[in-house]
């Protein structure tokens, strides 16, 4: 308050309403665009809800990524993400997800695994089978070395980095099966460009020795190398039948395995159950919200009345949020918005208890909800930095479970945050209530004070 | 100070002795989702008897398989890890016990377990050490009498208290009721240490107002005094603002889906220890700090 002329003192109240107004349209606004968007199943931002509340498969596969150098890795889960998503669009499954997912650094064991998310497949047996079948193609060098005092020869096979990674396409030929029977089937592969280069690089430099070809682990065959091979093509031999050939044809080239692969974690929800746990979720939210709202109200009264709807507009935008992120709401995420909204009231009920304090020291309405606020600041900032904290290191501990819960925890501090002090703080300051009044101090008091 | 106030570190040093006894004494179970194994739950149309499931599963030699019924048509199946054809050959031996229909599957080998566990310690310890200096730092203008890093410790005690009687009652429940623990628990103990921290801050909060005040207006206030008072002046908005989050969890609890339950329940007694705590632990030894070293220097009276 500069100005003490009632002049003065009579824009300030207008710019108070105009901006309490003004706010009330905003989160009016964004609450018709929640309710269209929901309302409407062609919209463009429907919540999107997690397997645990739509039903679906999990699946989890380790990468043994143990033989390999920890710079190709990287590269090659993304050779192992296409080709594990082009098995699954085969499916037509709507929306699948497969993504991959690191252990962290404090992990005692490395390991690199893909999550592959199949909505609405609560049948995953014809999933995992399909996905069993891609092949895993290695070629390596055979060496043999009969060591001081052994009769026999060792046997090694040594790893080339040549793999199915590096495959362009694969068909079946007959008849071309050199010395062997003419008619045998026979994959004919050919490598794409990079991998014609190591293939030729391989057989230039190891000519006279035999390099191995393994499908899925096992030994197929292991050509002399008689010369070096440029151009990129290789046969893979190993007495197929004409059936067997054509299937391992038809894997190949959907793409193969990079590294080997097992699955370590299956979790299929029906779609009911997840029905049951959203409509739980979402019952629990709303009857928790009222009980608190009449909390509020009764005991912060008219301050209780501004938190209430400061709290409904921090529902609204963090729904916007959601479909905006958007955020994929699980079980858990749930959890962590209820948890929140309990939260985000809190630097309501600072402020409020401040407010009634300055009160108390004779203060006039206005100077207590300027004070009230500054001076719960300090308390509202640091219980929310605490807040973020966890928030933080929660996500980074990350599966998804947890992340759904943090990212939506998190969220919610920040909102809350900006809720608190900026929509309270305009409402409460365009209320038109005197110092001088009885009812206008009953109201701005609380619990069983008169 | 007077002597009596000690006296409400009982209440806070009980609850933490009881705790570390059931953790010790029972020990905390884990579920599938940390030590690895599977769960099915089936829906049955009519559902057969415990004994003719056992009796049928037997043969299928995987191990021990606990069955149990849940609401009027499930059967929940506990086991070890299964491959998917054993899953499936599983299915099969059910199915020829009536129509029935999977409500969920679970199977989880045990190395992704491994990691959470090992990452949780992680995470446990990140946010002790975050949370501790962070308070140091927000009380770095408050040096006297107590020094700010004091202010962290006591936090610390505080937490610790906060997250040893959820963890004891579930080592309880587990005893008790077979409650097992898994990545939802994991995650309410992580929260109960960022949010059962509010009221302590609050408190912290206003004794930091309040000695600034008393410097300024050169009020020579026993420290003691200033700790009681600041902490009756926010008595109230300390128990509210853990209220609220109170109804909230427990409209969770009671409402909520079945596999929030555990999470709201931790949290909720997290909650409520963190509250009492707050009050009756963090004030009482922040006193107690004081107390110790000012008859360790000697002379000194604020």
């Amino acid at each position: 308050m500069t100005d003490n002329t009632t002049g003065g003192k009579n824009t300030d109240r207008v710019i108070a309403i105009f901006r309490a107004i003004a706010v009330l349209i905003a989160a009016a606004l964004i609450g018709y665009w929640v309710y269209t968007t929901t309302v409407n199943p062609d919209s463009k931002h429907p919540f999107k809800y997690g397997l645990d509340l739509a039903g679906g498969s999990h699946l989890v596969y380790e990468a043994d990524v143990s033989s390999l150098d920890q710079s190709e890795v990287p590269d090659l889960m993304n050779t192992l993400r296409e080709v594990i998503e082009r098995r699954i669009n085969v499916f037509g499954v709507s929306e699948p997800l497969v993504q991959i997912e690191r252990s962290s650094v404090v992990s005692e064991r490395r390991s690199e695994r893909l999550v592959v998310e199949l909505p609405g497949v609560t049948d995953v047996n014809a999933a995992i089978r399909n996905i069993g079948q891609t092949p895993l193609l290695e070629f390596k060098l055979l060496s043999t070395s009969t060591p001081l005092g052994a009769t026999s020869t060792e046997v090694a096979y040594i790893d080339t980095g040549l793999t199915g990674r590096y495959l362009a396409n694969a068909q079946v030929v007959f008849g071309q099966g050199g010395a062997g029977l003419s008619n045998e089937p026979i994959v004919s592969i050919a490598f794409n460009e990079e991998g014609s280069r190591l293939f030729e690089d391989i057989t230039r430099t190891h000519v006279g020795e035999q390099l191995a070809i393994f499908l899925d682990g096992e030994l197929k065959s292991a050509p002399r190398i008689n010369e070096a091979i440029a151009g990129g093509k290789a046969v893979i031999s190993g007495n197929f039948t004409p059936t067997e050939a054509r299937d391992l044809v038809r894997n190949l080239n959907f793409g193969a395995l990079p590294v080997p692969i097992t699955l370590v974690s299956t979790q299929t929800i029906g779609s009911s159950l997840g029905d049951d746990a959203l409509h739980a979720g979402v019952h629990a939210g709303i009857v928790g919200f009222i009980i608190l709202a009449i909390f509020l109200i009764i005991w912060y009264r008219l301050p209780g009345v501004i938190s209430v709807v400061a709290l409904v507009i921090w529902v609204v935008i963090m729904l916007a949020l959601f479909k905006l992120i958007p955020v994929v709401l699980t079980a858990a995420g749930i959890a962590g918005f209820i948890l929140s909204i309990g939260l985000a009231v809190d630097a309501n009920v600072l402020i409020a208890e401040r407010m009634k304090e300055e009160l108390r020291a004779g203060k006039n309405i206005h100077e207590a909800i300027s004070e009230g606020f500054s001076r719960a600041w300090l308390a509202i900032r640091d219980s929310n930095t605490a807040h973020v904290i966890v928030g933080v290191i929660l996500f980074w501990l990350g599966t998804a479970l947890i992340k759904g819960f943090a990212l939506v925890f998190t969220i919610g501090v920040f909102v809350s945050m900006f809720s608190a002090i900026t929509v309270s703080r305009t409402l409460l300051l365009a209320l038109p209530i005197s110092n001088e009044s009885k009812i206008g101090r009953f109201l701005m008091s609380s619990g069983f004070s008169k | 100070m007077k002597k009596k106030q000690y006296l409400f570190l009982i209440i806070p040093l009980i609850g933490s002795l009881v705790a570390i006894g059931a953790i010790f004494a029972w020990g905390l179970t884990p579920g599938i989702d940390l030590a690895g194994g599977s769960m099915l739950q089936v829906s049955y149309e009519e559902r057969p008897s415990v004994e003719l499931v056992n009796e049928k599963l037997a043969p299928l030699g995987y191990g021990e398989i606990r069955v149990q019924p849940s609401g009027d048509h499930d059967f929940i199946l506990r086991q070890r890890e299964l491959t998917n054809e054993e899953k499936q050959a599983l299915s099969a031996a059910l199915g020829e016990l009536g129509t029935f229909s999977e409500v969920q599957f679970n199977s989880v080998g045990p190395s992704i377990g491994d990691e959470i566990v090992h990452k949780s310690w992680w995470a446990v310890a990140l946010v002790s050490l975050a949370i501790v200096s962070f308070i140091a730092f927000a009380f770095r203008h408050v040096s006297k009498p107590v020094a700010s890093w004091k202010y962290g410790l006591v936090t610390i005690v505080t937490l610790v208290h906060d997250v040893l009687v959820p963890i004891g009652l579930f080592a309880y429940l587990g005893h008790a009721h077979g409650a097992e623990i898994g990545v939802f628990f994991i995650v309410a103990i992580l929260t109960t240490l960022g949010i059962s921290i509010n009221d302590t801050i609050v408190i912290f909060d206003r004794i930091r107002e309040n000695l600034r005040i008393n410097e300024i207006k050169h009020r020579g206030e026993l420290f003691a005094d200033v700790v009681w008072r600041s902490t009756k002046q926010s008595l109230t908005r300390s128990i509210n603002t853990s209220m609220t989050v109170v109804i909230m969890l427990v409209a969770l609890f009671i409402l909520g889906p079945e596999s929030t339950k555990d999470f709201s329940l931790t949290l909720i007694i997290g909650m409520v220890a963190g509250t009492y705590s707050s009050l009756l632990l963090a004030s009482p030894l922040l006193i107690f700090i004081e107390e110790r070293q000012r008859k360790n220097t000697g002379v000194q009276s604020t």
